[in-house]
């Protein structure tokens, strides 16, 4: 099989057999690295552009990391180091980068559907590393790959995702993702976090916390967007922690295998109680490192890999 | 000089329908005849209109013509052929212009701008309060002494209630009507498209159907507290037109619009961040389609007004969130609202009162199809099919939603003060 994409714009539009593909191909490229040279030649000469709009830790350096380990150029723009802060356009912004010749843009930006602007304009792959409130898919596949690993496959599984759907492009793409690959959903939330329509998404809304984790096998807690909060969306955190916040006696109710996640970055004692952020249960780390390896998967085969695999 | 309207059918809801034949005496309308009457003058032009319709001018009272201040966007003129390439012989300008159109200087700048023109005729809103910023009122009078039919701040709401209310009495004893930009800002809060499920799919902040409807029944709260007239612009929910249905029922002075696009588009054709679908009051959901329908069907919506909002790709081109609203719509209206007649919707006789009679009659003017009047007519082609291309526009701006789709339908002529300014290829 082929993979045929150029952009990697949302999960929305991927199939479930290129989920699959990704996935496949994600847990091939783990093993680099945990060698003691952790560099493949796959990508050499082939110039990759971090493009963040958005201030970010943990995608961009996964994302750096990723394309380090597959020997591509990677470079690095963010808001302040680009003309954005001169008054250009995202698309004259992208233009110029085309005709550096880039072969792959990672964006992310505040405002959903850049990345779709930009790849309609550019010859580059474009990847879309969260835009606004729309789509994280690397960050859903990554999840996807991590469940899949522990679980086996996801077809079946009881996936309970909790916190601010409405502002969460994870969410979004969590839920398309997980039940495009035939897992239940259901997700829980203040009524102020849910956005309209989201179950035609493919989840089930939760009236409380106990509801929604009761025989999950997948925990997801999301973050707090504290810096989105004005006190509009719920009172206080003490509060939101007594409603909606995980902690032992809810984890009890869940599967005895179950697994909690977290996009991170974690408000603890928020929404994750520190030990459960801490437990063996707890898949928060694995994520990250399955991130590096979910992302060169993604260079690699839109670069063009998954087109050449039979030849070699 | 003298012209005649061969063949077509003359449609004057309430006053002719009948197949005659018009004729025109420099800027008047001297004669209906039938068709056996010989020319009264050897030097007649002819207009064949056989299987046409001939209607008073259509006018279009939601225009932005960007002029004086946005003539990147659009100016007088182009506007203007705009409209009359759409089949109006007038419009209303909105004033949201730079400078806002809050003083008679402005007025007289955009009247006198128009007239040198000779195209269609402007008729233009003045702002209710000093730059739209909705805290002092504007020289209402002295804008209407230089010619204004209405004020609006349209654009944006008159938040601040008392100020609505103070406004209405005043426009009441200076009998003008207020067109009401109804938006609650506080529950539209930023969003971009219509809230539900597929703002939610796009990831696009929502604006809910409340933020209008909360808003339509303040003012005809505020209409029943005065008495005064208010015609509330672009309406595009469901809970809008029941609110103004039932305000009608009790004999509250108010009318309302809508625009070609709230019947024609939902939210669920804003596809792939394409802001060419972006427009305040955004695109409902079908529900609310099927309701403005209904509101037109039964007269609780009075006419159709396209909200003309050209936009230059500097606005369009750009992330969904960050784009302007408005779509441009003079040269579309049209042929979008006789779907409603080929659909069955409407019959002939209606969407001429919603498109030509009502607006006259909301902004004062008389423009009956009668010997004395002066001619502004349009003779519309109602079964030509075509195809919708932006790039054939007369507007300078090529933002429209519509690009590409089949209609049928479309102004054959446009005649302003006896003078044919637009003239189409006969089907």
């Amino acid at each position: 099989m082929r993979f045929v994409k150029k952009d990697i714009l949302d999960i929305e539009s991927l199939e479930p057999h290129e989920i699959s593909m990704i996935l496949d191909t994600a847990q091939g490229m783990k093993e680099i690295s945990e060698r003691p040279v952790k560099k493949v030649p796959t990508l050499r000469g082939k110039t990759i552009v971090l493009f963040f709009q958005e201030p970010s830790t943990r995608t961009k350096l996964s994302f750096d990391i990723a394309a380090k380990r597959l020997s591509a150029d990677s470079i690095s723009l963010s808001k302040s180091s680009s003309s954005i802060v001169k008054g250009e356009t995202l698309i004259d912004t992208a233009r110029n980068l085309e005709a550096m010749n880039p072969d792959i843009i990672v964006l992310r930006h505040s405002s959903s559907g850049a990345a779709h602007l930009i790849a309609k304009r550019v010859n580059a792959s474009v990847i879309n590393a969260g835009d606004g409130i729309h789509a994280h898919p690397s960050q859903a596949l990554l999840d996807m790959m991590s469940v899949r690993e522990i679980k086996g496959e996801i077809k079946g599984l009881k996936i309970a995702i909790i916190g601010d759907i409405a502002h969460s492009r994870v969410a979004r793409s969590d839920i398309t993702g997980f039940s495009k690959m035939g897992a239940e959903v259901f997700i829980c939330a203040p009524g102020t976090m849910i956005p309209m329509g989201i179950e035609k998404l493919g989840c089930t809304i939760s009236p409380d916390i106990e509801t929604c984790v009761k025989g999950a096998d997948i925990i997801m807690m999301l973050r707090i967007q504290k810096e989105r909060q004005d006190n509009i969306l719920f009172p206080t955190e003490r509060e939101y922690a007594q409603l909606f916040g995980l902690n032992t006696a809810r984890l009890n109710l869940a599967k005895k295998d179950v697994i909690v996640m977290h996009p991170g970055p974690m408000n603890r004692g928020v929404e994750i109680s520190s030990e459960i952020a801490d437990a063996e249960c707890s898949l928060i780390l694995e994520q990250v490192t399955n991130g590096v390896a979910l992302r060169m998967a993604l260079f690699y085969l839109v670069a063009g890999g998954g087109r050449n695999a039979g030849s070699n | 000089m003298r012209v005649r309207i061969k063949g077509a059918r003359v449609l004057d809801p309430g006053n002719i329908d009948e197949k005659k034949d018009i004729i025109i005496h420099d800027h008047l309308i001297e004669a209906i005849v039938g068709p056996e009457k010989k020319e009264i003058s050897t030097d007649t032009g002819i207009i064949d209109a056989g299987g046409l319709i001939v209607t008073p001018g259509l006018i279009d009272i939601h225009v932005h013509l960007r002029e004086p201040g946005h003539e990147y966007k659009e100016t007088i003129e182009s506007g203007l052929l705009a409209a009359a390439g759409g089949g109006f012989t007038a419009v209303c300008s909105m004033p949201n212009t730079t400078p806002v159109n809050d003083n008679s200087q402005v007025t007289t700048f955009i009247i006198n701008r128009a007239k040198k023109l000779g195209l269609s005729r402007v008729y233009p809103a003045g702002a209710i309060t000093q730059g739209s910023l909705g805290d002092s009122l504007a020289e209402i009078y002295d804008m209407k002494q230089a010619g204004i039919v209405a004020v609006t701040d349209d654009g944006k709401p008159l938040e601040n209630p008392n100020m609505m209310r103070r406004a209405l009495e005043y426009c009441k004893g200076l009998n003008i009507p207020i067109f009401v930009h109804a938006e609650d800002l506080n529950l539209a809060d930023g969003g971009s498209m219509n809230e539900g499920f597929f703002a939610t799919f796009w990831g696009i902040k929502g604006i809910p159907n409340a933020a209008e409807s909360a808003m339509v029944v303040r003012d005809i709260a505020l209409s029943e507290l005065t008495g005064a007239r208010l015609h509330f612009c672009h309406i595009s929910t469901g809970e809008s037109v029941e609110a103004i249905r039932q305000a009608k029922k009790r004999g509250v002075n108010v009318t309302c619009e809508t625009a070609p696009h709230y019947f024609t588009l939902t939210d669920a054709d804003v596809k792939n961040y394409d802001t060419n679908f972006k427009m305040n009051p955004p695109l409902r959901s079908e529900q609310d389609r099927q309701a403005v329908i209904g509101g037109l069907m039964d007269g609780t919506i009075d006419l159709i007004a396209s909200d003309h909002a050209p936009h230059s790709v500097v606005e369009k081109d750009v992330e969904f969130d960050m784009a302007a609203f408005g779509i441009v719509g003079l040269e579309t209206s049209l042929s979008l609202s006789l779907k409603l007649v080929h659909d069955g919707f409407l019959t002939m006789e209606d969407l001429v009162r919603k498109m030509s009679k009502n607006p006259a009659k909301i902004i004062g003017i008389n423009n009956d199809i009668k010997p004395g009047n002066i001619a502004d007519l349009t003779i519309i082609d109602p079964d030509v099919s075509y195809k919708i291309d932006p790039a054939s526009f007369k507007s300078r701006s090529k933002n429209s939603p519509f690009s590409g789709i089949q209609v049928k339908g479309r102004p054959f002529l446009t005649m302003v003060n006896g003078k044919v300014i637009y003239l189409n290829d006969k089907s």
